[in-house]
């Protein structure tokens, strides 16, 4: 885009995102930034749109706004001290994190974890699983202008939240995990309080189900929109329910078993329709499956230690290697790359966030759609930004 | 029957919409989950799993006096450089007699690897404790890690306030005014 020399606007043409994607724009075309500060991409992600009237011609994601040096911070610190970082890149799957970590640092050293923590990390991990879906189905509704669902998904939250509160003692940003098991043990007042919500639990779907999943508006807005094909979704490296919802069955916890996944009998949700109401469905139909394998950990809890007697504490040197451990997140395959010199802190540390693959999609399916269309696509990508730039 | 299609999806739509609402309104009239906050309050047995800020745990038979040691573990371990354990040695025991002391040490070989001086193992006088929490992130590490189990998380969940200094306490300050208001006495330590 060239201006005349005593055009007043030179010099505005933008940042220099906005001038490399103007590059090759048509003159009849509008650039639009959506975002950083737009309530539909769920934090400070940033779209430059190439608009066509209501149409979207291109699309690209600008991303960096909210980057915190996470791996950085994992190269200046004790292993253990790492912990209260993980809870903060996937704020709302922050115990998936946790075990990440966990997970890869016990790989590394070899240490063992007790049957029964390996029980409390599942009932954990699925409540926190659980709680994600919830929200992401309240607020990708509020994106589509229903305001009233998230009022319900809240009131089922708040429930999942002071449960998991006894034990982690947070309702966010949890750091409970420890490596070779969990910081607290769960008591009778938890397991009481997980029945009754275990039983509450197949009511509230079902009103769900009434409420908004059979609802004509809301088929009409996404059945047949955001089509992201196999090939599609496995080319960007798309994990979780995106690329269930695309037809393919890959769970972590089915295809590299970790913790005791091996020991529970759960579906795994697959949809063939590859549009925006397949990865509903698939998130709708992981709730019902989360809460069964809540139902079977809870009943079959083992007695014993909620953490290896001889798990290290504080700032110990493990020994020197790589490992790379991934775990099913709630947006798809969470995994840390971790390389140890043997010194006290890591020497590389490496996360690899889905969110970041599910968002490179966003270009290409972008394209072509109208406005509102867009908006449905990024929301049922389910994004939490903290962890794309983590 | 291809005339009969658009009228029965249409049928359908609505008749979905109707189920919907008929959901809204029977919780229309259902009582209310929230709170008036600042006009109402949560009852307390809600807020014992919260984790606050730590505190200092008192003695059993001193419940003003805190049962740190001094060693400074959790200064080391916070993640976030929040804590300040200020102490001091405890003056040596006259009876007990140490190698370094006698310099009897310096006429022996010295092995590779020994067991630490009895004085790191030694208890400290704690002098001040001060914990910054406005950086603190609430990891629980100091809490899980301290030897003499002298920290657990409090439970003040309207802790609010308008400058940074409102976050800075001095720890056994605290700890002192608990104890003259006839605070917890001793207790475990919550994680």
């Amino acid at each position: 885009m060239s201006w005349p020399a005593a055009d007043p606007c030179q010099g505005l043409e933008g940042d220099l995102y906005a001038r490399v994607f103007a590059e090759g724009a048509r003159d009849d075309t509008l650039i639009l930034n959506m975002g950083p500060q737009h309530p539909s991409t769920h934090g400070v992600l940033r779209v430059l749109l190439e608009m066509d009237g209501e149409y979207v011609m291109r699309a690209e994601p600008v991303l960096g706004y909210i980057h915190r040096m996470h791996e950085h911070m994992a190269q200046n610190r004790a292993y253990v001290q790492f912990f209260p970082n993980m809870g903060r890149v996937d704020y709302l799957h922050a115990l998936a994190w946790n075990w990440a970590w966990a997970g890869a640092v016990e790989k590394l050293a070899g240490l063992e974890v007790p049957r029964r923590a390996e029980y409390i990390r599942v009932i954990c991990t699925e409540l926190n699983r659980v709680n994600s879906h919830l929200l992401w189905w309240g607020a990708y509704l509020l994106d589509l202008g229903a305001v009233t669902p998230i009022m319900y998904a809240f009131e089922d939250r708040e429930l999942v939240m002071d449960m998991l509160q006894l034990i982690t003692g947070s309702r966010l940003t949890y750091s409970s995990f420890r490596f070779g098991g969990v910081l607290t043990d769960i008591d009778t007042e938890f397991v009481s309080r997980c029945r009754a919500f275990l039983k509450r639990m197949p009511e509230r779907l079902e009103m769900y189900r009434e409420l908004v999943t059979g609802n004509a508006i809301l088929r009409g807005r996404l059945e047949g929109v955001g089509v992201i094909d196999q090939m599609t979704a496995r080319r960007y490296g798309a994990t979780g329910p995106v690329l269930r919802g695309s037809g393919v069955g890959y769970d972590v916890r089915r295809a590299e078993p970790y913790g005791l996944y091996h020991e529970f009998d759960y579906a795994v949700p697959v949809h063939h329709d590859c549009d925006c109401m397949a990865r509903y469905m698939v998130r709708m139909d992981e709730l019902e499956a989360s809460l069964s394998i809540v139902a079977q950990a809870i009943d079959g809890l083992p007695e014993g230690h909620c953490i290896h007697p001889d798990a290290p504490r504080g700032k110990w040197r493990p020994p020197a290697g790589e490992v790379y451990f991934a775990v099913e997140g709630a947006r798809g395959k969470i995994g840390v790359y971790l390389a140890s010199d043997g010194t006290e802190i890591p020497y590389r540390v490496k996360l690899r966030s889905p969110s970041f693959s599910n968002l490179s999609l966003f270009a290409e399916i972008g394209q072509g759609t109208l406005l509102s269309d867009a908006v449905a696509i990024l929301g049922s990508l389910d994004l939490v930004i903290p962890e794309i730039d983590r | 029957m291809a005339i009969l299609t658009a009228p029965v999806q249409a049928l359908a739509a609505v008749w979905s919409m109707v189920v919907g609402l008929r959901v809204t309104i029977t919780n229309f009239f259902k009582p209310q989950e929230t709170i008036h906050y600042p006009r109402q309050e949560v009852p307390p047995s809600h807020l014992d799993s919260f984790r606050g800020h730590i505190e200092l745990v008192g003695t059993d038979e001193d419940p003003a006096k805190a049962r740190c040691i001094g060693c400074g573990l959790c200064a080391e371990l916070c993640p976030s450089f929040c804590l300040k354990v200020v102490a001091e040695d405890l003056p040596a025991d006259p009876t007990v007699s140490y190698e370094s002391h006698n310099g009897a040490d310096q006429l022996m070989p010295r092995p590779k690897f020994k067991a630490p001086p009895p004085s790191q193992a030694q208890p400290r006088k704690l002098l001040s404790y001060h914990l910054v929490y406005h950086t603190c992130s609430l990891c629980g590490l100091c809490v899980q890690n301290c030897p003499a189990g002298s920290l657990r998380f409090s439970h003040d969940v309207y802790l609010a306030g308008a400058s940074r200094g409102r976050f800075e306490f001095d720890l056994m300050e605290r700890l002192r005014g608990q104890a003259a208001h006839g605070g917890p006495k001793g207790g475990k330590a919550h994680a």
